[in-house]
């Protein structure tokens, strides 16, 4: 492609930078020692402080490091599993199956939670942690799978059935051979999962019990309250965990392509 | 010869195939499409008194969502979700242009693009609504300008659920449109040019149909999660600009409607399902042959 004219150019660093601009708004007000104006009183850790003597914050932040790494590690198994049966092998049905893979991914997420709270509620399944880890899977599954897929598509059999020749066993070449090939697809998919789970509001919702709640839970439940400063403070904080996930995931994505 | 490790996966690749695949099918079954399912037979069913739903055939949920009210809801949800799928086109467009042209910034901008998009909806929403508040940044630079005396009610308002489904689906409308930029081939653009095409002219007849793909892939992957937003109105919409999203919330909370919510919710999927294979078969036919 040429050159963009100047306007075009212009344009595109506005929209740059008001796209930036609101969470870059909120990660300065999260150090800035007034309360309530538009006004910069001076640099302050407070409200950070603040959020170390609040025992549900700190819960919370436990409740959903727990599920995100809990539904990651599953979601991860099971969506490589997945990636490895639709590349590697040739059955009736696989693009069937490969065009559904992406059913839960276009599903709006509102669909999602109420009709597992329908499942749990019919079931007579207590809400909790529980709930929230298997809905989180559910909603990872394909994620990963896709992830995992478009690496695999770059790299076929010819390791495998030479590992094979030589003698070793399918678990051997699986471990020694295939996983390695696989692994940067795999971390990346993994980390993206997490986040997705770290992050999940409208599913956790509906599937939440008394006494689990996530972090971005409560921050919901913050905000409807009003906007106070705290919450300027956990939103940087859940950002820092997710960018710097996505920024692992990013360099090894980027190790792949080139 | 067949080398021995071809033959054994050849001779088992079907059974090898759905043993991968069963442990997440399982799942997916389990507690995606189980519960869907379970969800479309109560929006057939008749509402409980307390909540739930009582055995019976009934379509009556589907019947009440042409009730005027809801028909309303349903007409601002698809609205809505066209004018953010038009406000990222105008906006992304130029944006993917520039960036497709970029040279060696290229990656780096990309980046920049989509960094937002991987942190959390809810935060992002979150920042919308601290810009918009009566004493936020938008207020309170307008009142240092002298432009306004008293703050304007900004939160609340269809424009403030628009700028923030605009904001949080914007990546998806650029991300496409960029990756069909990149492809092209500028030595068509000089052709059309020195054939005597005006600047214009060139993108009119050249740029734009070339991405024609881009942008109705950019348009199909703002449009559905449009549609079935739910915190964005919920959060910067306040009660009057209820979205089907809502209304569906509504029914499983203090609505204790099950049947009505399921049925608003099936309404909703099949939406999305349609939108999708409208987009899929008869936009991707009506598309342009990828030039080599």
């Amino acid at each position: 492609m040429r050159r963009p004219p100047w306007w075009v150019a212009g344009l595109t660093a506005v929209t740059l930078c008001l796209l930036h601009l609101p969470i870059a708004v909120l990660i300065a007000s999260s150090f800035n020692r007034s309360r309530f104006a538009m006004r910069w009183d001076g640099f302050t850790l407070d409200w950070y402080s603040r959020l170390l003597e609040r025992g549900d914050i700190l819960e919370a932040l436990r409740a959903s490091l727990v599920v995100a790494l809990v539904s990651t590690l599953l979601a991860t198994v099971f969506g490589t599993l997945i990636a490895l049966g639709l590349a590697r092998h040739a059955f009736p049905g696989r693009r069937i199956y490969q065009g559904l893979l992406y059913l839960p991914i276009v599903t709006p997420e509102i669909v999602v939670g109420i009709s597992l709270l329908v499942l749990f509620a019919t079931a007579g399944v207590t809400l909790g942690l529980g709930t929230i880890t298997i809905a989180h899977v559910a909603f990872n599954i394909s994620f990963v799978a896709v992830v995992v897929l478009a690496r695999l598509h770059g790299n076929g059999r010819d390791l495998e059935e030479a590992a094979m020749d030589l003698g070793a066993g399918p678990l051997t070449t699986f471990f020694r051979v295939t996983l390695p090939q696989i692994l940067p697809g795999v971390i990346a998919g993994a980390l993206l999962a997490f986040t997705m789970s770290f992050d999940d509001f409208v599913i956790t919702f509906f599937v939440a019990g008394v006494g689990s709640t996530t972090l971005p839970l409560l921050v919901y439940s913050m905000v409807r309250r009003g906007v106070e400063p705290t919450i300027n403070a956990i939103s940087t904080i859940i950002l820092a965990v997710t960018t710097i996930a996505i920024l692992i995931a990013y360099r090894l994505r980027e190790g792949e392509s080139s | 010869m067949m080398r021995r490790g071809a033959r054994w996966l050849a001779a088992h690749d079907r059974v090898r195939a759905w043993g991968l695949l069963a442990p997440g099918t399982l799942w997916l079954l389990a507690f995606f499409v189980l519960p869907v399912a379970i969800m479309g037979a109560y929006s057939a069913m008749e509402r409980g008194l307390y909540g739930g739903v009582e055995p019976g055939f009934s379509l009556a949920s589907y019947a009440r969502f042409f009730d005027p009210l809801y028909l309303r809801i349903l007409g601002r949800t698809l609205w809505l979700a066209a004018l953010t799928t038009l406000l990222c086109v105008v906006i992304g467009y130029p944006v993917a242009y520039a960036i497709a042209g970029a040279g060696r910034w290229k990656h780096a901008l990309l980046f920049l693009v989509v960094l937002p998009f991987w942190t959390s909806f809810l935060v992002r929403t979150y920042a919308i609504m601290f810009l918009l508040r009566d004493s936020g940044l938008v207020n309170s630079a307008l009142l240092a300008l002298g432009l306004i005396d008293e703050p304007l009610t900004l939160l609340y308002t269809p424009g403030a659920v628009l700028a923030g489904l605009v904001y949080g689906y914007l990546p998806f409308m650029v991300l496409p449109v960029y990756a069909s930029l990149e492809k092209l081939d500028p030595a068509l653009l000089e052709a059309a040019e020195s054939l005597g095409a005006r600047p214009v002219a060139g993108f009119l007849r050249v740029t734009l149909p070339l991405s024609l793909p881009g942008l109705v892939a950019g348009s199909l992957l703002v449009f559905i999660p449009s549609l079935g937003a739910f915190l964005t109105p919920d959060l910067l919409g306040g009660a009057r600009q209820v979205m089907i999203g809502n209304l569906v919330q509504q029914q499983f909370g203090a609505g204790r409607d099950w049947p009505f919510g399921s049925a608003a919710s099936f309404i909703l999927m099949a939406l999305v399902l349609a939108v999708v294979y409208v987009f899929l078969h008869r936009g991707a036919g009506a598309l342009p042959e990828e030039v080599e």
